[in-house]
């Protein structure tokens, strides 16, 4: 069996402060805006009443944060990993979080004492024509927010390719081009590195589309002689939200790939069809975008076709080689089921069960009746509750996990079933409201759709209580003693 | 009748079915240990069939569903008598009150006055049954024909602001026939 805890993981002082920060506010965030999204559903329910106004702030935070929360600790999983195949600086990784955190503070302080609520996805010209609801001024604040967050990561991304190019020569070397087409593949060359450099390249080339809509929004907020393209600004909007969001999938998958060995006892050394996988995904995630404005008639028809086909391409190559590897990986390998693995098995079955509705709506014919109503958020947060979460709660759990190989908790178990259960019922209840033809996005709602909205209101109990469980264990576990290996 | 939701449903609830069976198959095994080259040996034919039986689904659905191409060309003239211009604000939608007839193409002539919206365009039982964009500085063209008579409805499918959720208009068909002038 390979070494679950490897010396070349060994944390500095400092390092462990930094990783610390990252996770526990990580996991306070998550709990934080995880009960924005319960207010939201309960408020749909007509089990609490909140006004209008304060629905869409608390959505607009609910959005921002979370796409933002999961970058923040994704980026984690991939800085932990990847920082034992090359040097990175530990400033710039503090760099980072400062950033976050400034930009989360302003974001916050925007929708709820800005009161803006014009939700993650700022679309142009919403932040400027609140109708008086918000000032251009708070609409200002969110996008300064948006735009030192992205700072934070782009310094990151940054930093890594340095790194990665100082000691691999270049970002092709790096992804294993070199061995697309023939050549002995090193064994030995880190999956960390390959899916690491694929995400500096996207998400730098993603951040960087959605800093330009965001100064040229800016610039439109104070001078209104300055007028953009809708059209073009959603194409850029939504370019920067598709890729980030995929960037955080693909940072926490790292965890999965360097951990699965460690508890399966069966070490995978890098293969051909891996390397494919991750450079078909390069192209792909940056393309793929159009899948969003299937509904933009306007667009041009190539555009709306290469979106369909993107989505049904993009879930083939790193999703479908990755449960492949870890459904194989996982069978009859003898292996203890430890909360790592357990997490590790969730978060691939939440990801591949919630690929399903994505890919299904990505279909321009099923996109007519599907787009932006519950349906989206359903399968988002199948994926992103079921999977990415799950997977990062794998990654902390291993961090406090010690060498005494501890069976799973009463408390951990109950937690699991929680999570699980309550996760289900969750996101069903969207799919079904999705199902219904229920809008997104509605502050208030129909009295026929409520009984999803109560349903899932109780899923969501159950999973902020799980999620509270968890945090608490391991945020006790990282305070108490030193993250990795001991 | 099924519906496209029924069936994106009864897709959805499969597919999801399928992908549990095949982890509880894994998890129930995984604590039995056998030859990892064995596993991999059997694992790797598999994963040949699994990932050109993916491919030839995509291709045949892709083909499938894409011709013919399920949106309206937007420069090719309809030829419809019914053409409808709409107009979306915050936070309603302005529509002429002329007739629509059931059977007839009826062409929507979207935009928006100020942000963007979604023009939604629901039956008397809350189904949607189709859509478009409504956004500033651009006309989206939606093709639809009214299969029955009777009072239909407009709700807004793109977060537009504080009363997005009350955004709606309703549109009456009538029978054929009944509405020319």
């Amino acid at each position: 069996m390979s070494t679950r805890y490897p010396a070349s993981e060994t944390l500095t002082r400092g390092e462990r402060r930094a990783l610390n920060l990252y996770l526990v506010s990580g996991l306070l965030l998550f709990i934080l805006l995880m009960s924005f999204g319960l207010t939201m559903r309960l408020a749909q329910s007509a089990w609490i009443a909140i006004t209008p106004n304060h629905f869409y702030q608390i959505m607009t935070a609910h959005g921002a944060g979370m796409v933002g929360t999961v970058g923040l600790a994704s980026s984690a999983v991939m800085w932990f990993f990847l920082r034992k195949y090359v040097r990175l600086s530990l400033p710039v990784f503090v760099a980072n979080y400062a950033c976050f955190m400034l930009g989360a503070a302003l974001l916050l302080g925007a929708t709820f004492v800005g009161r803006f609520g014009g939700a993650w996805t700022f679309l142009y010209p919403l932040p400027v024509h609140s109708m008086g609801v918000w000032s251009a001024g708070a609409a200002a604040v969110f996008m300064v927010g948006y735009l030192i967050m992205g700072l934070g990561f782009l310094l990151f991304y940054l930093d890594a390719m340095r790194a990665i190019v100082r000691v691999y020569g270049n970002l092709g070397r790096a992804l294993g081009l070199q061995w697309l087409f023939g050549g002995t593949i090193d064994p030995r060359h880190p999956a960390t590195v390959v899916a690491s450099t694929m995400v500096i390249i996207v998400n730098s080339l993603g951040i960087l589309g959605g800093a330009v809509v965001l100064v040229m929004s800016l610039v439109n907020a104070y001078a209104s002689e300055f007028v953009l393209d809708a059209l073009f600004a959603k194409n850029l909007t939504y370019f920067f939200g598709h890729v980030f969001v995929n960037s955080s999938i693909y940072m926490a998958v790292i965890g999965v790939y360097e951990l699965l060995p460690r508890y399966t006892g069966r070490p995978w050394s890098m293969s051909r069809p891996f390397l494919w996988a991750w450079a078909a995904n390069t192209v792909l995630v940056l393309i793929v975008y159009p899948h969003h404005l299937l509904m933009d008639f306007a667009m041009p028809r190539w555009a709306m076709i290469i979106g369909q086909i993107a989505s049904y391409g993009e879930g083939l190559p790193v999703f479908a080689a990755t449960a492949y590897l870890v459904l194989t990986n996982v069978h009859h390998s003898g292996l203890r089921w430890r909360m790592p693995i357990v997490l590790i098995v969730l978060a691939i079955f939440g990801w591949s069960a919630g690929i399903v509705p994505a890919i299904i709506d990505g279909t321009i014919s099923v996109n007519r009746v599907m787009h932006n109503t519950l349906w989206v958020p359903g399968h988002f947060h199948f994926y992103l509750l079921l999977g990415v979460l799950p997977m990062l709660l794998a990654f902390m759990y291993h961090l406090i996990g010690g060498r005494a190989d501890e069976p799973i908790s009463r408390g951990d178990e109950l937690g699991l079933t929680a999570y699980l259960v309550g996760g289900l019922t969750f996101v069903g209840m969207f799919l079904a409201g999705g199902h219904a033809s229920e809008p997104r996005r509605y502050a208030v709602h129909f009295a026929e759709w409520r009984p999803y909205d109560q349903a899932a209101s109780i899923g969501a109990v159950l999973v902020i209580a799980a999620m509270l469980l968890f945090a608490a264990r391991i945020a006790r576990g990282l305070l108490r003693a030193p993250a990795g290996p001991r | 009748m099924m519906t496209i939701q029924d069936e994106v449903g009864v897709l959805t609830l499969a597919g999801i079915a399928g992908v549990a069976l095949v982890f509880l198959y894994v998890i129930h095994g995984a604590t039995r240990q056998a030859d990892a080259a064995r596993v991999e040996a059997r694992a790797g034919a598999i994963q040949k069939w699994f990932f050109l039986g993916l491919l030839v689904l995509g291709a045949g659905v892709t083909a499938a569903t894409l011709a013919p191409f399920p949106i309206p060309d937007q420069r090719a003239p309809v030829g419809t008598r019914h053409v409808v211009d709409v107009v979306g604000h915050q936070w309603g939608w302005r529509l002429p009150p002329g007739p629509i007839e059931a059977g007839v193409p009826v062409e929507f002539r979207v935009t928006s006055a100020d942000v963007n919206h979604g023009f939604g365009l629901y039956d008397s039982s809350g189904r949607l049954l189709a859509q478009t964009q409504a956004m500033p500085g651009v006309t989206n063209r939606l093709v639809y024909t009214f299969a029955r008579p009777g009072r239909y409805r407009v709700l807004c499918l793109e977060y537009c602001g504080l009363v997005h959720y009350g955004m709606s208009a309703e549109i009456v068909v009538s029978a054929a026939g009944d509405a020319r002038p």
